[in-house]
Parts: structure tokens; C-alpha cells; sequence
């Protein structure tokens, strides 16, 4: 049993990890959502085209280089250089403050007031549009990305725990970064949204348009900025997830992940997001150890299962419903009559 | 008297400076329906100026031209000397020209400190980059704003609910708090949309008292729409009178009372 014990730790911490990615897609869903009351489905989408976009630039990749080898009979791909990695993540922002500028421009503007089910419609519609875009744009084969982070096992860890318990954990480097940057971003996030003029701004415009103009903010600017911010936070969740498992086109499948997340967490809150992450990556990952080992679960209960984890969230995220809709840390929701 | 361009000064004693803001042959269309004809009138320096009429009479609308949520059709905005180009809400905040809303509009989610806080958007200009360091200028700036949002709460009696979330405030506090943040921008016009509606007397006293010491203390100039006779007569300086979006009559509250065409809208009169 203490074996059990031993591994259900390092499960437990390995969900912790897990979490934090999940924490990562789900702050850019808050984002938005709180500043313009968009449920922006294309998130996942941001962050598979952002990493599209970096390895591409990093890569030296032509952009449209199929179209335009189909057009014009040509045989371009590369341009025969590399960019740094810390460069191409700088040309990288530059690009998804632009896409951030045209959503704003071309869609957003123009469904100012409208249904929130008709907002979410254009985001759904943003989504195909953009891994379209990036399909064309960089390619659909699996990419890998580097951008220099460590990966592997984490040796020291490895060493203390086997000291300790006889038994080395398996804790990948990579995660423990991916840890690092998330909280480094989510306390950034915060004391911009609290205590800076464009972050009260932010907080302004997503409670009341008409108050936000009457002391002088611009909503467009806020939009953009805001869209903007949901791009850096996409942007680095997809070098988080590109390193991890690849660029590939399933990584915008990995929204709907933050969509229990976000259940958890409630919709408008930047911590929320993080725990809410936390406690999907870890209670997954310990269900599944529960519920698939022989020696907890077909003794306790006389069975076991598997591959829970693919449900577990959603399960868990309609608890939530049931009993606390606004989430653990959504804003109470006051109506007055 | 009020013919002349010039300073003067009130038998209270307060001072009444030059035109700040001059509305000339404001012509407001909705499609087909005409809410405003052919307006014009002034506002001068340190001066209450009251804009008065029937339900529809197009006061909102007109406050709504001076504030930038509606372009007019036809006519110029005069401000400060210079006619004023075509311009979005948020830039004629930035000039220095305030508001409240008719129904309320607050940040329902912050508290009351935050939402005045937001008043001092005009005020806070360090960059980014200067907030992200924070020791230096951005400090300064934040303390500065923060003492001048604290007077503005003790002056407007809202001390104990500096941390309350506004949504939480019954609709009293709520149009205090609402006035509170106009303040905060220190603007050089207050407009003030109905700062009176649904209060009961007392509500409406103390209002009345806040209006006329600010105009005393800090000499705001403030134009405000209301539909209480009795308060208007009392608060104002000069009253503008609409009815069907054209302007009938336009003086001191005791000119005003003796205009025919004013009585008639009030009392009801044929129009044909």
C-alpha cells in the first residue's frame, strides 16, 4: 500500500503539471471574457496558430509557399535562414497584435450590442477561418518545436525522491517551466488588471460600455489590447504545447480541456482559471490512477476502469453546475428586481 | 443682463465667467423624427444651467450632443473658443467634459473607490513601461489621484462604502457615486442627466446641497436636466425650456417663470 502511496504522489504531481497547460488556454478565455463578454471559442485555435507561426518564422519557412508554388509553378519552401528563437517570438507577438487588430476590425466593431450567442457564433466562425489561414499559411505536417527549453526528466528531483522514498519521480523539466511562466503571467495578469490605468480600463469596459466612454476610455483600443493580451497568453500556451506533443492540428482540440476548467474556475476570474486548471490536472489524473489499478480500485470496488480521463473533467465541470454555477471564483451573480 | 459676453459677478457672490461652451443651430435628426430644431444657447463659466421640458422635449438628446454620444445633423459645437470637429465620446471626455447618466451607469462590479478611480482616466499619464517599474512617476502620479479621489468621496459623504461593489449600493448611493466619478475628471463642464430622478425628498435635498456647493466650492460650471420645477428654479442660474425639440424659452429662472410659451407647454395648450 505505501507503494501505492508513493506513486499516487508523483501522479499527483504530474497533475499538478497537467494543469497548468490547462490553466495556460483557459487565462486567455478569461481574458476576453471579461473584458468584452466574449466567449471566445477560437482560443485553442490562437495558440495552434501562434506556434504555427513561430516555428514557421524560426524555420525560415515562406508563408503560402503551397499556394503560391501551385499558382505560380514555382518550388519555394524555405528561405534558407533561422531565426532565434527569442526573435521569432518577438516577430511571433507583432503577428497576433495585428490578428488582434483585424478581429477587432473586421468582426468585432460590427457586432458591438449584439446576443452573446451571436458573438460566440463569430468566434466559432474565427476559429475555422484561422486554422484555415494557418493551414495555408505554414502547412499541415506535425512540426516540432524548440525553442530551447529543457526537457526530460528532472534529475534532481529524480534523486531526492529516490532517496527519500526508494523510488525516483518522474517529473519532466518541461512542465516545471511551463509552471514557472504560468505563474509569472498569472501575477503579471493580475496587478495589470488591478492597479495600472489600462487595466482598470480593461475592468471599466467589461462592466459598462457607455460609463467606460464617459471617462474618456476608447473601447476599441481596450478591445484591441485585450485580444492582444489573449494572443500572448494563446502564443504561450502553444510553445507550452508545441514542445510538449508537437505542432499539430489537434492542439486546438485542447480548448475544449479549458472549457471544464473554466466551469471550476467561473468565467471571470484570472486565479480562478489557474486552480480550476490545477484541480482538473490533478483530479484526472488521480482518478485515473484510482479507478485503473488493481490494487485500489478492483479491491475497493471490485472493478476498474479506464481511460477516465477524457470524461472525468466534464463530470466534474456538471458538479459544478449543479451546485455553483458561477464557478469557485466567479463573481456572485446580484440581480436586483 | 445676460446679453454681454462679460464676467460678472451674482448678488451671492459667486463669479460668472465667459461662455465655456456654445451650442449654435443644433439640428438633430432620428431618421424622420426631428429631435432637436434649430437650438442654440450658451454655457458661461461657473454657472448652474438647467435644461427644462416636457417628457420628449429632447433634453437628453441635446446633453447627449454636448457630451459626443450623438453628432448633430446640422449646427456647431463652440468649446472653449474653438469649434469643435466631429468627435467620439471618449475624445470629449478627454477635453474635460463630464457626465451622468439618466440611467445610471456605473461599474457595477468594482467598488465605489475603483469607480471613482476610473474618473481620473484624463488624469493618469505615465506610460506603461513607467507603471510596470512603478517606483518613480507612476507612484507620484497614483498617490496624487488617489488623495484627489479621497477628497471627492469625503465631499460627497461616501466615506463608509469606499470598498462596497457599487452593485450592492441602493439607487441613491448609487447616483452619488456616479457624480463622484464625473467629479473626479475635474471637468471643466459637469452634465448632469436627471441627477434628481426617483429620489425621494430627502435624497433630492441632499443632492441639491452637494450641486450648489460644489458650484460654490470649486466653482463647477454644471448643466444639469431635470424635471422637479421646484428644484431647478432653486438650483439654477440660467434655464434653457424645450418642448417638441425646439427651444421656447431661455433665462433666469425668473424670466423663465413669466414666459407665456413656457407656461403653455407646462400647462398644456393646444399645439397646432
Amino acid at each position: 500500500m505505501p507503494e501505492q502511496l508513493i506513486w499516487g504522489m508523483e501522479v499527483f504531481l504530474n497533475g499538478l503539471m497537467a494543469g497548468v497547460l490547462y490553466a495556460l488556454v483557459a487565462l486567455g478565455f478569461v481574458l476576453i471574457f471579461k473584458a468584452s463578454g466574449i466567449f471566445n471559442y477560437a482560443q485553442g485555435v490562437m495558440a495552434l496558430f501562434a506556434a504555427l507561426t513561430l516555428v514557421g518564422i524560426m524555420e525560415g519557412q515562406v508563408p503560402f509557399s503551397h499556394l503560391i508554388n501551385a499558382v505560380f509553378g514555382t518550388e519555394i519552401h524555405h528561405f534558407g535562414w533561422h531565426v532565434p528563437a527569442f526573435l521569432a517570438i518577438v516577430f511571433t507577438m507583432v503577428v497576433m497584435i495585428a490578428l488582434a487588430w483585424a478581429v477587432n476590425k473586421f468582426i468585432f466593431r460590427h457586432l458591438v450590442n449584439q446576443e452573446p450567442i451571436i458573438l460566440f457564433m463569430a468566434t466559432i466562425g474565427l476559429a475555422y477561418f484561422l486554422e484555415g489561414v494557418g493551414d495555408i499559411m505554414w502547412g499541415s505536417d506535425i512540426k516540432k518545436l524548440d525553442v530551447g527549453l529543457p526537457q526530460g526528466i528532472n534529475l534532481a528531483i529524480d534523486e531526492v525522491t529516490y532517496n527519500l522514498f526508494d523510488y525516483g519521480f518522474f517529473i519532466d523539466n518541461l512542465d516545471l517551466w511551463a509552471t514557472l511562466v504560468a505563474a509569472l503571467l498569472v501575477i503579471g495578469l493580475v496587478i495589470f488588471a488591478q492597479y495600472t490605468k489600462q487595466g482598470r480600463a480593461m475592468r471599466a469596459v467589461a462592466d459598462d460600455h457607455q460609463a467606460a466612454l464617459s471617462v474618456g476610455i476608447s473601447l476599441n483600443f481596450i478591445w484591441v489590447m485585450v485580444w492582444s493580451l489573449a494572443g500572448f497568453v494563446a502564443l504561450v500556451a502553444g510553445i507550452m504545447w508545441g514542445t510538449k506533443s508537437g505542432v499539430q492540428f489537434s492542439l486546438s482540440l485542447i480548448a475544449l480541456k479549458a472549457l471544464p476548467v473554466l466551469m471550476l474556475g467561473g468565467f471571470t476570474s484570472i486565479p480562478g482559471a489557474i486552480v480550476g486548471g490545477l484541480i482538473i490536472g490533478v483530479g484526472e489524473k488521480i482518478f485515473e490512477f484510482i479507478m485503473s489499478s488493481d490494487a485500489l480500485a478492483g479491491q475497493w470496488f471490485g472493478f476498474t476502469i479506464s481511460a477516465t480521463e477524457n470524461w472525468f473533467a466534464y463530470v466534474l465541470a456538471l458538479l459544478f453546475l449543479v451546485f455553483r454555477p458561477q464557478g469557485l471564483f466567479g463573481e456572485k451573480i446580484i440581480e436586483r428586481v | 443682463m445676460l446679453d454681454t459676453n462679460e464676467a460678472y459677478t451674482t448678488e451671492d457672490g459667486r463669479r460668472i465667467g465667459e461662455v465655456v461652451m456654445e451650442m449654435k443651430n443644433i439640428t438633430l435628426r432620428f431618421g424622420g423624427v426631428v429631435a432637436i430644431k434649430d437650438i442654440s444657447f450658451d454655457i458661461r463659466e461657473g454657472e448652474i444651467r438647467a435644461i427644462i421640458g416636457p417628457n420628449g422635449a429632447g433634453k437628453s438628446s441635446m446633453l447627449n450632443v454636448i457630451s459626443g454620444f450623438y453628432n448633430p445633423q446640422q449646427g456647431e459645437v463652440w468649446y472653449k473658443g474653438k469649434k469643435r470637429p466631429q468627435m467620439k465620446p471618449y475624445q470629449v471626455a478627454r477635453q474635460g467634459i463630464a457626465r451622468t447618466f439618466q440611467n445610471i451607469a456605473l461599474f457595477e462590479g468594482m467598488t465605489v473607490l475603483d469607480n471613482v478611480m476610473t474618473g481620473r482616466f484624463r488624469q493618469m499619464n505615465t506610460s506603461l513601461w513607467a507603471q510596470a517599474i512603478w517606483k518613480g512617476p507612476a507612484e507620484r502620479e497614483e498617490v496624487a489621484n488617489r488623495e484627489a479621489v479621497e477628497k471627492i468621496i469625503d465631499f460627497l459623504e461616501i466615506q463608509h462604502i469606499r470598498k462596497t461593489p457599487v452593485g450592492r449600493l441602493p439607487y441613491g448611493l448609487k447616483k452619488r457615486v456616479e457624480l463622484a466619478r464625473a467629479l473626479a475628471a475635474e471637468p471643466s463642464i459637469l452634465l448632469l442627466d436627471e441627477p434628481m430622478a426617483g429620489m425621494n425628498v430627502e435624497e433630492k435635498e441632499d443632492m441639491s446641497r452637494f450641486i450648489l456647493d460644489l458650484n460654490d466650492e470649486f466653482g463647477s460650471t454644471i448643466a444639469l436636466i431635470e424635471h422637479d420645477m421646484g428644484v431647478v428654479m432653486d438650483l439654477s442660474d440660467r434655464v434653457v425650456v424645450m418642448d417638441y425639440g425646439k427651444k421656447i424659452g431661455d433665462g433666469t429662472p425668473d424670466e423663465v417663470r413669466k414666459n407665456q410659451a413656457v407656461i403653455d407647454a407646462y400647462l398644456g395648450v393646444a399645439h397646432d
